[in-house]
């Protein structure tokens, strides 16, 4: 038996490739070049090289390349992937550049983490073997659990960092425990011949021991994005990080979990959707339902937002549970306008503060809609459209999503959905409410506004309404892009 | 005039960029832009009422413009005799909205008209939409500028719950409506193969009844919520008697005939065989909500919660009218759409000036104002009159149509709710008294204005139309008497067909796999 070369194949990881050199130069930059206070640069460097990056996603977009041992691939579907988090991370760095000087983390590392967790995301993206999803996940996990934690003089985010590191390493065991079961199983780590295998063995279908490997797995991929029951984590965490690594996590760690979550299930244990669908289907229940109850009684707009990312985490499972390609699609055009939406809303969470006195609460937010009118009516334009009002672009995506569940006959699911959205508006309203029918029961004044932030909400004002008002474009092209699953 | 409807949809847009390059300070420029845009845009709706062709049933004015491909929904427009009447009605009112905020909004008054001429964009737009989809985008745009016309320049007390409950009330009737769009829509692409969300070409699907009944209560829900009707009508006291008076004016006038409207463009054509297993339900509740709504009234002490409880027993004849199912019925509904539109109107709008003047509208509080202010006491009972149907006013010519058609359709009906007529003058007629009549006692009253020219100019066009509607209705009968017409044959020759028939269409040929194959997203569940 020889030993076969793989095939090394550069120009499909190009952008991965990118992203790390990029993020080892503002490491390094950031030990040679430290300039105390002044450390902005390193933001334009990082965003330049995310900018880089999307430029080479360009070349492998519209083919199917495999390489490395079919552990990688650069189809349709991790090309979409890569490109929303390259957005994501491009909106982060823009937001972190006036905040992580406000906040004292502005050194060379946070950048450089940023990247690393999104090469982590691209990667599980574009990983066609549980291997190779894995190290993308454990990649982009590690450097968040430290971005969490960046704020050392901070209780709260220190706690945030721990709560995270210690449930997410307990998640990723069982992760990897259902990897190395399907593995048992099967023989093989690749995608497609773990599909193939259960194909030609169909005595398989009722594997204990590969069920459980699926029930493990969705654990771990449900804890990643927040899916209840295993979303204690969330409101602690994202409330106690840096506001921009919250929105980076809201944002990308759950599109990057969703783009795992979907490519193992669909890719490789396709032939289980029977048995899926039914736990999917009361988890989307149980997310929406809790996301969305639980998020009414919050009084700080970071844990709010928490609960409502838990919520559209469940939106996203109604998709996943109407396991058709229109559901699949819709997953993709929810997550990209979910990026906007949310990274905008944080930003303006962000705008709101200022050193030592970061403005949280949601009854700060009286009376701001007439003080800073551009400021409330992004916060309002992000506020309906995650309520999913039209002609935003939260209203497309849901529109979508419940549109797949009808599609596959799932009545009750878009009729729970619909409710819980109708839900959701009494919460996303209530900072409406505030911000134009209340006075301020305090004066917030001196409010810099950091330019870069300021441009990250123009870009997410334009995405949520480009992708409300002109949604068939992009709605086109995720239904490209998942041809290779389906 | 090709694409005149879309002038008429985004005018007010134009109206709102341009209000946004105004200094907030200057608050008379702001009043003086926003008057002339909504004034335009009733100038630019006129030509509507005339080059409109009484003699088909088409949709006219159409345009239609792809929009989601891969979905096939269209940004189609298009108006028939019932929607060209309620069009002129948004256009109309909204002049005389704008108006009336003139000296009575002070504060934020930018923010005020932005909200109103957005609020206009998505009134007209939910009236000439024919795509459902689109229908549903105008129907919450409408939403978010009446909301925050209730929460910000509503009456401090309550606004923000009355906003609130109106806001939540309305998105959980639609989001039901959503799914009943979408299963609408499957079904359809299922039975023809095609990709529509086109109303009148879902008009010719056949529906099996046992679905139709799913989808016409999501319908009806969301709009009997809309309305409302009783028991969904709790929203709309609050609602109205916290707004200002322009908002009530607006949302009694127009945003309450969204819910009729929808029920006539949309449940009722769609559903048919629903629509009549529905018909004694909804009937009772239209008389229950026709009592109800009046005796509720009587016990007002409040007038403009007295105004805002008589529309829930208007709302009712205009329901009973549309299910009484015959052309008398359904004539007189459509009229009184417009006359509940123009009288009630009218009474939020002088409810509105007493209270300018004497910052309370408690019927206690009044008494011998007719005796300071006697122009505001003429106008105030040529309103109240043609509220209660007194022959030669307009509201005579559409209860009585109304009463009609529920006699011809069941003699019971007919005759509870001619009842409501009785109690309709008991309570208007009462508060008339203790409001104008009587002693002059509160020192506080006796040094009220009359009306000022500002004013009698907003009333003016008001009381015309009350005589011009109850003494000349052909003018407006001949524009609708071939859509309702249509209608009615339409809603007949669909129920006939029971849901059984084979779908008529050619397309029907391709059998579901082929469709499945041609169409992107795969079915269901593996």
């Amino acid at each position: 038996m020889g030993i076969t070369v793989p095939q090394i194949n550069f120009s499909i990881i190009a952008p991965e490739l990118i992203i790390s050199g990029f993020a080892l130069m503002v490491l390094l930059l950031g030990v040679f070049f430290p300039r105390t206070g002044k450390n902005d640069y390193l933001g334009y460097v990082s965003l330049v090289g995310i900018v880089v990056a999307f430029l080479y996603t360009f070349p492998i977009m519209g083919k199917s390349q495999y390489a490395f041992n079919n552990m990688i691939a650069a189809d349709g579907f991790g090309v979409f992937f890569k490109v929303i988090f390259l957005i994501i991370a491009f909106l982060t760095v823009l937001i972190s550049i006036g905040y992580s000087r406000r906040v004292d983390i502005d050194f060379g590392e946070y950048y450089a983490l940023i990247m690393f967790a999104t090469l982590g995301m691209m990667l599980m993206a574009a990983g066609t073997s549980l291997i190779t999803i894995f190290l993308g996940l454990e990649t982009m996990s590690i450097a968040i659990y430290v971005l969490a934690g960046l704020m050392r003089g901070d209780r709260k985010s220190i706690e945030s960092a721990l709560k995270y590191f210690l449930l997410g390493a307990f998640a990723t065991g069982f992760l990897l425990y259902g990897m190395a079961l399907i593995y048992g199983s099967t023989g093989t780590i690749i995608l497609e011949e773990i599909a193939a295998y259960i194909k030609s063995k169909p005595e398989l279908l009722r594997s204990p021991m590969i069920i459980i490997g699926i029930a493990l797995l969705t654990i771990g991929f449900g804890f990643k994005v927040a899916t209840v029951p295993f979303h204690m984590w969330t409101p602690d965490v994202y409330e106690g990080a840096p506001t921009s690594i919250t929105a980076f996590m809201a944002t990308g760690v759950k599109a990057a979990g969703f783009a795992g979550f979907i490519r193992v299930f669909f890719s490789a244990l396709g032939a289980f959707q029977p048995d899926w669908i039914a736990i999917m289907w009361f988890l989307a229940v149980a997310t929406m339902t809790v996301g969305n109850v639980v998020a009414i009684a919050q009084t700080n707009i970071k844990r709010m937002l928490a609960y409502s990312s838990i919520a559209h985490a469940g939106y996203i499972l109604v998709a996943f549970v109407a396991g058709n390609k229109l559901g699949t699609a819709s997953i993709l055009f929810y997550l990209l306008v979910y990026a906007f939406m949310n990274i905008g809303a944080f930003t303006v969470v962000i705008l709101l503060g200022k050193r030592e006195e970061e403005n949280v609460l949601i009854s700060d937010y009286a009376g701001i809609g007439f003080k800073y009118p551009l400021l409330g009516a992004s916060m309002t334009v992000f506020m309906l459209s995650m309520a999913g009002i039209p002609p935003l672009g939260g209203f497309m995506g849901k529109f979508y999503i419940f549109s797949a569940a009808v599609r596959a006959e799932y009545y009750w699911l878009a009729v729970i959905g619909v409710l819980n959205s109708a839900i959701s508006v009494y919460y996303y309203l209530r900072v409406t409410v505030l911000m134009y029918f209340r006075e301020p029961e305090r004066e917030i004044t001196g409010l810099t506004f950091s330019p870069a932030s300021v441009i990250a909400v123009i870009i997410s004002v334009w995405g949520v309404l480009y992708m409300g008002i002109f949604p068939s474009d992009i709605l086109a092209l995720a239904q490209r892009s998942i041809t290779v699953l389906l | 005039m090709d694409h005149l409807l879309s002038i008429i949809i985004f005018l007010p847009i134009v109206g709102v960029l341009v209000l946004l390059f105004i200094n907030k300070e200057n608050h008379s420029a702001i009043r003086v832009v926003a008057f002339v845009f909504s004034l335009v845009e009733f100038i630019l709706s006129l030509p509507l009422f005339f080059l409109f062709n009484n003699a088909t049933h088409e949709m006219q004015f159409q345009e239609v413009v792809p929009w989601i491909e891969s979905y096939g929904i269209t940004y189609h427009l298009g108006i028939d005799g019932i929607s060209l009447l309620l069009v002129l009605l948004t256009t109309f009112l909204t002049v005389l909205c704008i108006l009336s905020s003139w000296s009575a909004i002070t504060v934020r008054v930018k923010e005020y008209m932005i909200s109103f001429l957005f609020l206009e964009t998505g009134m007209v737009g939910a009236l000439v939409a024919l795509d459902l989809v689109l229908f549903y985008v105008f129907w919450e745009v409408m939403l978010i500028p009446m909301y925050l016309l209730i929460g910000v320049w509503g009456d401090p007390k309550r606004r923000i719950y009355a906003a609130i409950k109106f806001f939540i009330y309305t998105m959980a009737g639609s989001v039901l409506m959503l799914v009943a769009i979408l299963a609408l829509y499957f079904f359809n692409l299922k039975a023809t193969g095609i990709h529509t969300f086109n109303v009148l070409e879902l008009y010719e699907t056949v529906i099996p009844v046992g679905t139709q009944y799913w989808l016409f209560a999501a319908f009806a829900v969301a709009f009997a919520i809309k309305v409302p009707m009783f028991p969904f009508h709790t929203w709309l006291p609050d609602a109205h008697t916290e707004a200002p008076t322009a908002g009530s004016v607006i949302l009694a006038g127009v945003l309450l005939k969204m819910g009729t409207y929808g029920f006539i463009r949309f449940a009722m054509p769609l559903f048919p065989n629903a629509a009549m297993a529905f018909l004694p339900l909804i009937c009772i509740l239209a008389i229950i909500g026709i009592i109800y709504g009046a005796m509720v009234s009587m016990m007002q002490a409040d007038l403009k919660r007295l105004v805002a409880f008589s529309s829930v027993s208007h709302l009712g004849y205009v329901m009973l009218g549309m299910f009484a199912l015959n052309m008398q019925g359904v004539e007189g509904s459509v009229y009184q759409m417009l006359n509940h539109g123009i009288s009630t109107g009218s009474l939020f709008l002088l409810v509105g000036m007493v209270y300018e003047r004497r910052h309370t509208r408690m019927i206690s509080d009044f008494g011998g104002l007719s005796k300071v202010m006697p122009v505001f006491a003429a106008i105030f009972m040529i309103v109240t009159l043609s509220s209660i149907g007194l022959p030669g006013t307009n509201g005579f010519v559409g209860e009585f149509l109304i009463l009609l058609g529920a006699f011809r359709s069941k003699i019971v009906y007919g005759v509870v709710a001619a009842t409501g007529v009785i109690l309709g003058a008991a309570y208007m007629l009462w508060m008339f008294q203790r409001v104008m009549f009587g002693e002059l006692k509160n020192p506080e009253n006796m040094k009220l204005k009359d009306l000022n020219m500002r004013e009698i100019a907003t009333m003016v066009p008001m009381v015309l139309l009350i005589f011009v509607m109850g003494v000349y209705p052909k003018l407006f009968f001949t524009k609708m008497d071939v859509s309702v017409d249509h209608f009615l044959k339409g809603f007949k020759a669909k129920y006939e067909m029971k849901g059984e028939a084979p779908t008529p269409r050619l397309t029907s040929i391709l059998t579901v796999e082929s469709v499945r194959e041609r169409v992107s997203p795969s079915s269901g569940t593996n």
